[in-house]
């Protein structure tokens, strides 16, 4: 069975059923968050149902492309020599 | 039945019988050791055990309360998962090793003083450093002599503030350091978050722990951090200054881990990432924030383990650790990618994995104590976390390009192990009330609401979407990356240059000025100073000698041999002796 749901995510025949299954959880995610009970918002972006979604991609966004920013124009990545 | 047996005195007594024994037995006994301490804690009432005096100290050997008990619990049970991880070991060098370092750990967890609490410190660093050492590589024989460098002056600076402490309050109990911040309290804090890896006192982690044998890093990822935040959960509480190194900290690893290579040192900068979560939550000091940095170090320390447990299958199976060297191995070993994805789930904190019932502790304390930069600092590094533990590190390791690498699953005690740890993380994330219950506060907190289900999984997913989209800019590449290790690796190299060469130089230059200019002036001044001698001086001493011969020649006739005229004499220059005193001498 692990084996199973393993190979799901890694062989290329079932690429599309993937990318079909990944949309769905996303929409369904942003769906829910519309949907679902807010007792107490704190900050004004509590009050936003997809608020978290967009956060979090802007966030993955930001920290890729800070990150390599940093690591190739900033100088922090070096080749594999560089203290040998 | 005593109350209390100290379970660092099961594992530091029991270690040196471990080379003795042989073959199953041995086997049977590294086990057994571990779950007798579970049991020890597990049946320990919480008091005060072993205080006596030493030159002049109360010293108290084991203080139990709710705090330490959390810990010794995670401990004990991460010893024993270690321990069935590192069954297939011939070697004993490694177990005794991981029992000291084990045996110590909890040693600082009960200690209720501080010369029995930098006692087991140091104890840790040395013992955790053979497990560097055992690796046996130049390139970890290297990181191992940083890591041990880099501790003996952490231990170094607590010593000295630990000292100043006792002259200060007269006092070497281990406690809750109250008052306005001194140096001694600075300095101490200072020994203690060089243990939690925080910015810019990090480096030592991420430096070793990938050097280390697969099985001493599962040890490593475990103890020595997490010891840091017990013991600055019991002596710094609520110190504003935690709060924002905190949360610098849990951006810093993530940041770093974007550019890594290396499987193991991309989960080591996790380990600086979460660690930054349970720094934050001690730095707010709320009854619910020390929960919620207590309970995120009890679940830290399985995933973190269970995963690198995963990287560590790896590389015991294909001998490689590099990102650009691995792939494609979700074919031969799925069930390591099924156990690996468990702890991660876990680390990204996905609902009814234990990341969730814990991280969101710190989050919501933070959010109580109304700091939103502190919120989305955070919220932002869970991103990060799930983008690099659970989507980068799985899909380059296991998938992304099959690199053809002949795998296989890894021995059957690997994959026990990694299947305890990951039972405990989904256990913990299903069923949080027996966690909960083991808290230092009492809990007031429910985690699976359905704002914060939905909240979590929209971070989470789109995540996800943000990695697919942009997956290519993530491909790793051969690099290594500078952290604050750079001022010792490099930065002592330009030292030792600056010692050779300018310093050199300038002693060079120094003797050429000396042969080229000092020394012909003087030769002159000692020419010049012989014709001066010959012609001046010397003449005038021969005059001088010669007028005196005169004078004698004279005085010759002033010798009249009548002893009147001397004393006659005599009186005259008394006379005139006392003259000249009485009026030139006044």
């Amino acid at each position: 069975m692990i084996k199973r749901i393993v190979d799901f995510f890694g062989d290329e025949k079932y690429v599309n059923q993937r990318r079909r299954l990944f949309y769905l959880v996303l929409v369904v995610v942003v769906v829910a968050d519309f949907l679902v009970h807010r007792e107490h918002a704190q900050y004004l972006w509590d009050r936003l149902p997809g608020w978290s979604a967009a956060y979090g991609f802007g966030s993955c966004v930001l920290l890729i492309f800070v990150s390599k920013f940093l690591g190739h124009q900033g100088g922090l990545m070096r080749r594999e020599d560089y203290y040998d | 039945m005593t109350d209390f047996v100290h379970p660092a005195l099961l594992f530091i007594l029991g270690a040196p019988l471990i080379p003795l024994l042989k073959g199953t037995i041995r086997k049977a006994y590294v086990l057994l050791i571990p779950l007798l301490a579970i049991l020890a804690v597990l049946t320990m009432q919480p008091g005060s055990y072993g205080a006596a005096q030493f030159i002049g100290q109360e010293i108290l050997i084991a203080k139990v309360d709710k705090l330490s008990i959390v810990f010794a619990t995670v401990f004990t049970i991460m010893a024993l998962i270690g321990m069935v991880y590192a069954l297939h070991l011939t070697r004993a060098g490694q177990h005794v090793a991981a029992f000291v370092y084990v045996g110590s750990a909890l040693g600082v967890v009960f200690a209720g003083d501080y010369l029995t609490l930098f006692l087991f410190w140091e104890g840790m660093a040395f013992a955790s450093a053979y497990l560097v050492f055992a690796q046996r590589g130049e390139q970890a024989i290297r990181a191992g002599f940083r890591y041990l460098m880099v501790h003996i002056t952490g231990g170094v600076v607590l010593l000295g503030g630990i000292m100043l402490h006792a002259v200060a309050t007269g006092s070497l109990l281990f406690g809750p350091i109250e008052g306005e911040m001194g140096v001694a309290a600075y300095l101490i804090l200072a020994g203690f978050i060089l243990n939690a890896a925080v910015p810019p006192l990090n480096a030592w982690l991420t430096d070793a722990y990938p050097e280390a044998t697969v099985t001493g890093a599962v040890f490593m990822s475990a103890f020595t951090t997490k010891t840091a935040v017990y013991v600055l959960a019991r002596a710094f509480p609520g110190t504003e200054l935690l709060v924002w190194l905190g949360t610098v900290m849990a951006l810093y690893g993530v940041i770093y881990a974007v550019l890594e290579n290396d499987c193991r040192r991309l989960l080591a900068y996790h380990i600086v990432s979460q660690v930054g979560y349970m720094v934050v939550g001690i730095g707010i000091g709320t009854e619910m924030a020390v929960n919620g940095a207590t309970s995120h170090a009890f679940a830290h320390i399985l995933y973190k383990g269970l995963l690198f447990m995963g990287a560590g299958a790896v590389i015991h199976v294909t001998g490689r650790r590099k990102l650009t060297e691995l792939g494609g191995l979700y074919r031969t070993m799925p069930v390591t990618v099924a156990l690996y994805m468990v702890g991660a789930f876990a680390i990204s904190a996905f609902p009814f994995f234990s990341g969730f019932v814990t991280k969101s502790m710190v989050v919501a304390a933070a959010e109580q104590d109304h700091r939103a930069l502190v919120v989305l600092a955070l919220t932002m590094a869970s991103s990060g976390t799930f983008l690099h533990t659970g989507l980068k590190l799985p899909y380059y390791m296991f998938f992304g390009v099959d690199r053809g690498l002949e795998a296989r699953e890894p021995p059957r005690n690997m994959l026990v192990a990694m299947a305890m740890a990951a039972v405990l993380c989904i256990a913990i994330g299903v069923f949080p009330q027996p966690l909960y219950a083991l808290l230092p506060h009492p809990v007031d907190f429910e985690p699976y609401t359905g704002v914060h289900v939905t909240e979590s999984l929209g971070v989470l997913m789109f995540t996800a979407l943000g990695f697919v989209v942009f997956l290519r800019a993530l491909d790793p590449e051969n690099t290594i990356s500078i952290d604050t290790d750079w001022f010792y690796r490099k930065g002592a190299r330009y030292f030792m240059w600056l010692a050779e060469k300018p310093l050199a130089r300038y002693e060079k230059a120094v003797s050429d000025v000396s042969e080229t200019v000092a020394l012909p002036f003087l030769h002159g001044t000692a020419r010049a100073g012989l014709q001066i001698d010959l012609n001046g001086v010397d003449a005038a001493v021969n005059g001088v000698a010669r007028s005196i011969l005169r004078g004698g020649g004279a005085l010759r006739r002033l010798q009249t041999g009548v002893v009147t005229h001397y004393a006659l004499a005599m009186i005259v220059g008394v006379i005139a002796a006392t003259l000249v005193f009485a009026v030139a001498w006044r």
